[in-house]
Formats: C-alpha cells, structure tokens, sequence
C-alpha cells in the first residue's frame, strides 16, 4: 500500500515535467520524482519495529539479521540525494540563466534553436 | 594492467587538479588534459585479450563494487578513450577561439571521460547509475558551456529528458533491489535466472530499456539529440555522438539484454522493429535539415538504428556487425563533427546556404570530411561499408529480408543527404553564399589538423580489423554477448 503511494508520487512528478510549461514547476516536477524513488529506497529497507544493524559483543547475529533494517538503502539514498542536490543546482543556474536571456521561465516561448 | 580503478582515478583527480594550478599556469590544462587523455588511451589498448574483476577495497564479490573488464568493456573503453584523447587535442585552439574559461571546460571533459570509464568497467548496477549521472552532469554543464540562448535551451532540453530517463533507470534498480536484495550484476543474473519469471523483473527491465533507450537515442526517445549536439561546442558534440550515446546507452543495454536479463524473442523483436524505425525516422529527418551539425545529429539516430537492429537479430554475425558499426559509428561521427567544428572555427556559421567553395580553402577538412561522408553512406572500401555490409548478410541469413531492404534503402538516403553537405559546403554554393565571407579562410590550425587526419586514417583503414571474422580482433567481444548469462556470471562470481 505504502510502495503504492510512492509510485503514486513519481507519477505525479512525472506530469508536473511533462505537461507544465513553467521552468520552476519542471523543477518542482523533477524534486518530486527524486523524492519519491528515495522514500522508496528507503521503505525496502524499513521494517516494523526493526533495530539497528549493528552486532555488538553477545548479540545473536541470526536473530539481528531477522529483526534489523537494511541499511544498504539507506546509503544509497544518501548518494542519491547528493547527486540530486549537484544535479538540482546545476538546473536552478540553467533556469536563471535562460530567464536572462529570454525573460520568461514559459518554456514555449524558447525557440531560438530551430530557427 | 590489472588495476582498473586507474581509469576512474587518473582523469578524475587530474580533473580537480586543473582548476587549481592553471590559474598560474596559463598552458597548463591544455597540455595536462591531452597527456592524461593519451595515458588513458595507452592504458585501454594495454587491456586488449585480457579478463579481470578488480575487487574494490577487497570486498568479497557479490556484497561489494567490482569492476569487470572482459572483451566488450575493452572495446567500448578503447573507443571512448580514443575519442577524448583526439577531442583535447582539437579542443587546444578551438576553445581558445570561441569560448572563454578553458580550465572549466577541460576539467569537465575530463570528468565526463571519468564517468564514461567507469560506466563501462562497473560490475555494480547502482554504482553504473551514479558514474551514468557523473557524465551527464558533466555534459549538461558542456552543452550549456556558450552560455548564449540557444547553448542553454539545447542544454535544459538535453537535461530534462535525460534526467527523466535516468530516475526511470532508478526506479528500476530499486525495484530490482527489492526483489533480489543485491545489487551486483552478475548476482542479479543468476537470481533472475534461477527464479520463475515474475512481473516485477518484467517491469524494471521495460524501465530499463526506456532509461537506456533515451541515452542510446534509440527512436522515440530520441526528442534530445538534435538540440543537444547543435547547441554544444563542435568538440563535445563529437564526445556526445562518439562517447556517451554508446557508453552510457548502447553499451548498457547490450550488457543488460545479453548478459543480465537474458534475451528472448520478444526482446529481439522489440529491438529490430526500434532499430528499423530509427533507422528510417532518422534519415529521413536528416534529409530536410540545413544545419550542419543538427544534419549530422540525425544521421547519430540512424546510425544507432543499425546497431540496434544488430542487437535484436542476435546471431554472432550480426551481433559482429553491430560491434564493428559501433567502433565505426564512432569514428567517422566524430570526424564529421569535428569537420563542422573546422567550419564554424574559420566560418563562424553553421548554415548549410550560406556555405561553399571550401574544398579549395580548406583541402584537408574537405578531404577528411569527404572520406567520412562515403565512409558513413557505406561506399567501399571505407569502414562503414564492411559493418553495414556484415548486418544485412546476417539479416538476410537470419530470414529478415525485409529489415535488411530497409537498412539498405536507410544507407541510400544517408548517401543523398551526404552528397548535399559536400555539394553546398565544398564544391558547390548555397542560396545565401557570399563570396567575401570565404576570402580570408585559411586551413585549420595544425592540432586540429592531427585529429581529423588520425580519424579519417582509421576511417579508411579500420575496415581490416574484420580479417577473420568471427575468429580475429571482435572474436572475444562477441563471445561475451553470444555466451548469454551464464559465463558472465561464473566470470564475476567465480562458481
């Protein structure tokens, strides 16, 4: 159910970068996509009442495996999120740019290349 | 040459070296990029015939990041490493001239060639989506790198599409993640393999193609090409077409198909009805254009049609043939947009009709880009002839003799929209030509010059590497895909 309403999310991110014709709602669009494929990276690795995935001196490693959560996701979100971040800025400064020399952020409008 | 995470290192960290000697040294990036460039090409041709997995910081194989280097990785790390090496020495006088900040520019060519190997060696599926996201992020700032509105519309647009196909690429190994619990490919492999066939495997490999089908600029996915190459700098166009798109979409998806997945009848006939589409869609777009590069750009399309085709038919011969196209592909594409990058250099325009009489001016720009253009429309004996040749004797033999018309009709029209760029650019005139534009051109610089005239050397000669056929120089490239799943699993996994 909850994997759903991250599809759910990603698909609502997908037509916020298909259909608007606003920069700032693609980028918007773009976030909403990333975050959900995070929250689901991270809910794979989730796990009711689960501990921290650490063995400590005494500790059953077979009961930990069975109770833990997964913490390879959790770094994988963390590099996603980095990536995001470097690939989010490079587009914010794209933006700012085009709307210097276009002065619109409509995306309609920028038409120069096929001319 | 056993240590492949070389090819990662060295680029990267001369990469972020540049910026920090070169405002002393004003001569510094161009000489540090071509010397590290021309180590990394010495580095790849010393990894031919060999078989590694370098385990990264001895991690045990399926739980930690290996890199594989086996005869296919080899040969698309051949390719891109001899396209950034001819690429910087062009870029020496070409970025000179028209743009501004060359350390900037080199440390993210440098950067993209990173990305670009790691792709290639990686053996771990998310570490492929983090170096396919290191190149890109560096290619979206290259297209963008004039800063004037159209660079930065061809970038936005080269950006949005391909970010789209790259979240796809991660909601697929998320979901792949989430069923098999492991990210090592080869690991992957064999838990698809040993489990029935299941819905979520079905629908991350769809994910997949989507993903790499965009960055392979396989039709329809193929909106961000043409805006793309002709907004960037003619060096980094040549990059893109010769480099990224087989790399980062190519390379992968034969890696997938072949060696992951595992391919079966649909697939094929999903890729041989994509490649034929791409293959006409793209020259017949090609025909009406009147912009070099974006001509050109096209014509990446429907070249890439045939390699794809290759792919779906998948017998060793075609499978032959789509691997020598590839290398083809990327030398004569890259010499005909570095010959644009010649043009724009001494002319400054790109425009097919305001263009003519160079063959006299510049005779060896319009030697060189009169030998790719017979070598991309397959004329004998030029390279391009033997690979398209090879794919449509293994269509005929493979009982689709109709894929193999239309490759054939594709070849004649990618000859007509060639024998237009000669006859308005070099030995003709366009509508608006004016002949005091082309007064005071002078042939290129002498660094310009080497690359073109190494490429169009390959070009004329590259069509020997076929002596042999299925035993010589691609024998072991095309053992790895033919062999299927199982020796690329016990290859990595050792069992």
């Amino acid at each position: 159910m909850v994997y759903t309403l991250c599809f759910v999310l990603f698909v609502i991110g997908l037509y916020g970068v298909s259909c608007k014709k606003n920069i700032v709602k693609i980028i918007l669009g773009f976030l909403i996509i990333e975050y959900s494929i995070n929250l689901f990276l991270i809910l794979l690795g989730w796990r009711k009442n689960g501990v921290v995935p650490v063995i400590e001196p005494g500790s059953d490693a077979h009961m930990l495996v069975s109770a833990s959560v997964d913490p390879l996701p959790q770094a994988m979100v963390l590099i996603s999120i980095v990536t995001g971040l470097g690939i989010l800025s490079l587009m914010v400064a794209i933006a700012i740019r085009l709307y210097q020399r276009y002065g619109t952020f409509d995306i309609t409008e920028m038409n120069k290349l096929k001319h | 040459m056993d240590n492949l995470s070389l090819f990662i290192t060295i680029p990267a960290a001369v990469a972020f070296f540049i910026p920090i000697v070169s405002r002393r040294f004003r001569w510094f990036p161009d000489v540090i990029t071509s010397i590290t460039t021309f180590i990394l090409l010495l580095l790849s041709l010393m990894t031919l015939n060999h078989e590694t997995v370098y385990r990264m910081g001895n991690w045990f194989v399926p739980y930690g990041i290996v890199f594989v280097l086996d005869g296919l990785s080899c040969m698309v790390l051949i390719i891109v490493n001899l396209i950034g090496f001819l690429v910087s020495l062009f870029s020496v006088d070409y970025i000179e001239k028209i743009y501004t900040s060359k350390l900037r520019y080199y440390s993210l060519l440098l950067l993209a060639v990173t990305g670009m190997n790691g792709t290639v060696l990686t053996g771990d599926i998310f570490n492929l989506f983090i170096f396919l996201e290191l190149t890109l992020v560096a290619t979206y700032a290259l297209v963008g790198f004039g800063c004037e509105a159209r660079n930065l519309e061809g970038a936005f647009k080269y950006l949005v599409i391909n970010l789209i196909a790259s979240y796809f690429i991660l909601l697929g190994i998320a979901l792949l993640y989430g069923k098999f619990a492991s990210l090592n490919m080869a690991d992957i492999s064999r838990l698809i393999n040993s489990t029935e066939k299941d819905v979520i495997v079905s629908f991350s490999f769809v994910l997949f193609l989507v993903g790499f089908g965009t960055k392979a600029a396989m039709v329809p996915f193929h909106g961000w090409v043409a805006d793309a190459y002709t907004a960037a700098p003619a060096p980094v166009s040549a990059i893109l077409a010769g480099g990224v798109i087989k790399a980062l979409g190519i390379y992968v998806l034969m890696r997938l198909t072949y060696n992951v997945f595992g391919i079966n009848q649909h697939i094929s006939m999903l890729f041989i009805y994509a490649g034929t589409v791409s293959i006409m869609i793209g020259v017949l777009m090609a025909l009406g254009q009147w912009n070099f590069r974006r001509l050109l750009a096209y014509h990446s399309i429907s070249q890439m049609g045939y390699i794809v085709l290759a792919l779906g038919i998948g017998t060793p011969l075609a499978i032959l043939g789509g691997i020598f196209h590839l290398l083809n592909h990327s030398l004569f594409k890259s010499l005909l947009f570095l010959n644009a990058g010649s043009i724009e250099y001494e002319t400054g325009t790109q425009d097919l009709k305001k263009l003519g009489h160079l063959s006299q001016k510049m005779p060896l720009t319009s030697t060189s880009s009169l030998i790719a253009s017979l070598s991309i429309s397959g004329i004998p004996p030029f390279n391009g002839f033997w690979s398209k040749l090879v794919i449509i004797i293994a269509a005929i033999q493979a009982g689709k003799p109709v894929f193999a018309l239309w490759a054939v009709i594709g070849s004649i029209l990618t000859l007509a929209s060639f024998s237009k760029i000669q006859r308005y650019v070099f030995f003709g005139k366009g509508e608006k030509f004016n002949s005091g534009m082309i007064k005071d051109i002078i042939e290129v610089p002498a660094l310009m010059r080497v690359s073109m005239v190494v490429l169009a050397v390959f070009c004329c000669f590259a069509g020997l590497l076929l002596l042999g056929g299925l035993n010589g120089i691609f024998g072991p490239v095309v053992n790895v895909l033919t062999d299927g799943t199982n020796l690329y699993i016990t290859r990595i996994l050792g069992r």
